[in-house]
């Protein structure tokens, strides 16, 4: 995120989701571990392309994408911000684990683990932090 | 919008490009992509008006492209085709001196985002200033297309990611368009909005980069190999 200093080397994307979702996630991310706060203005269009390194029409979609969302707000002639509504973010925030909590069943059951014995060594791992 | 309709070119009995009609609209970043010989070079001097097509029609903002007309696009050729003796400052004189559509002060602040220094002589520059040199001059002209033909080619990924954010901060893709060819997709491959595959002169596949990966689960790179792959059965 550091534009200071020269180039930062732009954003790595995986290649099997559209680069427009990896952004929206990544940015999901910031919100959740409060790298971006409630009420918090956005860099515009042109300058978050350019810290990724994605095409502005791109970037555009992303910036729809989170105020379809209700992650994000427009305030006309200010430009982009964070919602100041916490419920909303709080919502973001379950969504995002029972995302990823299905995420991660469905991989175990891919390599045909029980939900007991990974439950188990979560209790340990639990244990030695 | 630039429109070729069935446009075939050969040089004697060596066809080039055959039957190729495509659409280039206003706003987009458009890559061309191809082996080595599909006929990327020359689709891309027809559309920038300096071949003529020997068949088919090809037209900009509804009218026939003629070298008047070509005057709405800037190119970047793939060569070094300037005076090595002049400094950058020069070469950008020079431009001025060609194109009443070239800023020379838009030039030299894309030159200073590329960090060239332009008091030097271009045979005196890297590899990859030179690159930087001639990409400031052609964002020097303030036309609807920028057609370039291998922009990053031979030079190391650092440059090559300074050239992209050049295009991204220089290029307003409210109303102008850019038409490259490139070898380099995984590292373009962020900035285009569709890919064009070029194979013997003819185009065998199209389409939007997000749609690729949306309903493929394959990014620029392996949809290309795959598209290419295919259709030699």
């Amino acid at each position: 995120m550091v534009r200071e200093g020269g180039y930062e080397m732009t954003q790595d994307f995986t290649r099997d989701k559209p680069i427009y979702s990896q952004l929206v996630d990544i940015i999901c991310g910031d919100i959740l571990k409060g790298k971006l706060q409630p009420g918090d203005k956005m860099q515009s269009v042109r300058e978050y392309s350019l810290e990724v390194g994605v095409n502005v029409n791109t970037v555009q979609r992303v910036y729809k994408e989170l105020e379809s969302m209700e992650l994000t707000e427009t305030k006309r002639g200010q430009g982009t911000f964070i919602t100041s509504e916490e419920g909303r973010i709080l919502r973001l925030r379950e969504d995002m684990k029972v995302k990823l909590v299905n995420q991660f069943l469905q991989s175990i059951a891919a390599f045909g683990f029980s939900r007991e014995e990974i439950v188990q060594i979560l209790q340990r791992e639990e244990g030695t932090q | 919008m630039i429109q070729l309709q069935h446009v075939s070119f050969n040089y004697q009995r060596q066809e080039v490009l055959s039957d190729i009609s495509l659409l280039f609209p206003l706003g987009q970043t458009i890559g061309i992509a191809g082996e080595n010989g599909s006929g990327k070079s020359t689709l891309l001097k027809i559309i920038a008006g300096i071949q003529r097509p020997r068949k088919g029609t090809i037209s900009i903002h509804n009218e026939s492209l003629t070298r008047i007309h070509a005057n709405d696009i800037a190119y970047l050729p793939d060569t070094d085709l300037f005076y090595s003796f002049y400094t950058t400052k020069e070469l950008l004189a020079f431009y001025a001196s060609q194109f009443k559509d070239f800023s020379v002060q838009k030039a030299l602040e894309v030159a200073n985002f590329l960090e060239v220094d332009v008091n030097v002589k271009l045979k005196k520059l890297s590899k990859g200033n030179r690159g930087r040199a001639k990409m400031a001059a052609t964002l020097g002209r303030n036309t609807s297309y920028y057609v370039m033909d291998e922009p990053f080619s031979g030079l190391d990924p650092i440059v090559r990611e300074s050239l992209i954010k050049g295009l991204i901060q220089f290029v307003n893709m409210e109303e102008q368009s850019i038409i490259l060819s490139t070898h380099e997709l995984h590292d373009v491959e962020p900035i285009l909005d569709q890919l064009i595959v070029l194979k013997q002169g003819k185009v065998i596949a199209q389409d939007d980069l997000e749609t690729i990966r949306f309903e493929t689960n394959q990014d620029a790179v392996s949809w290309m190999k795959y598209v290419t792959k295919e259709k030699v059965k």
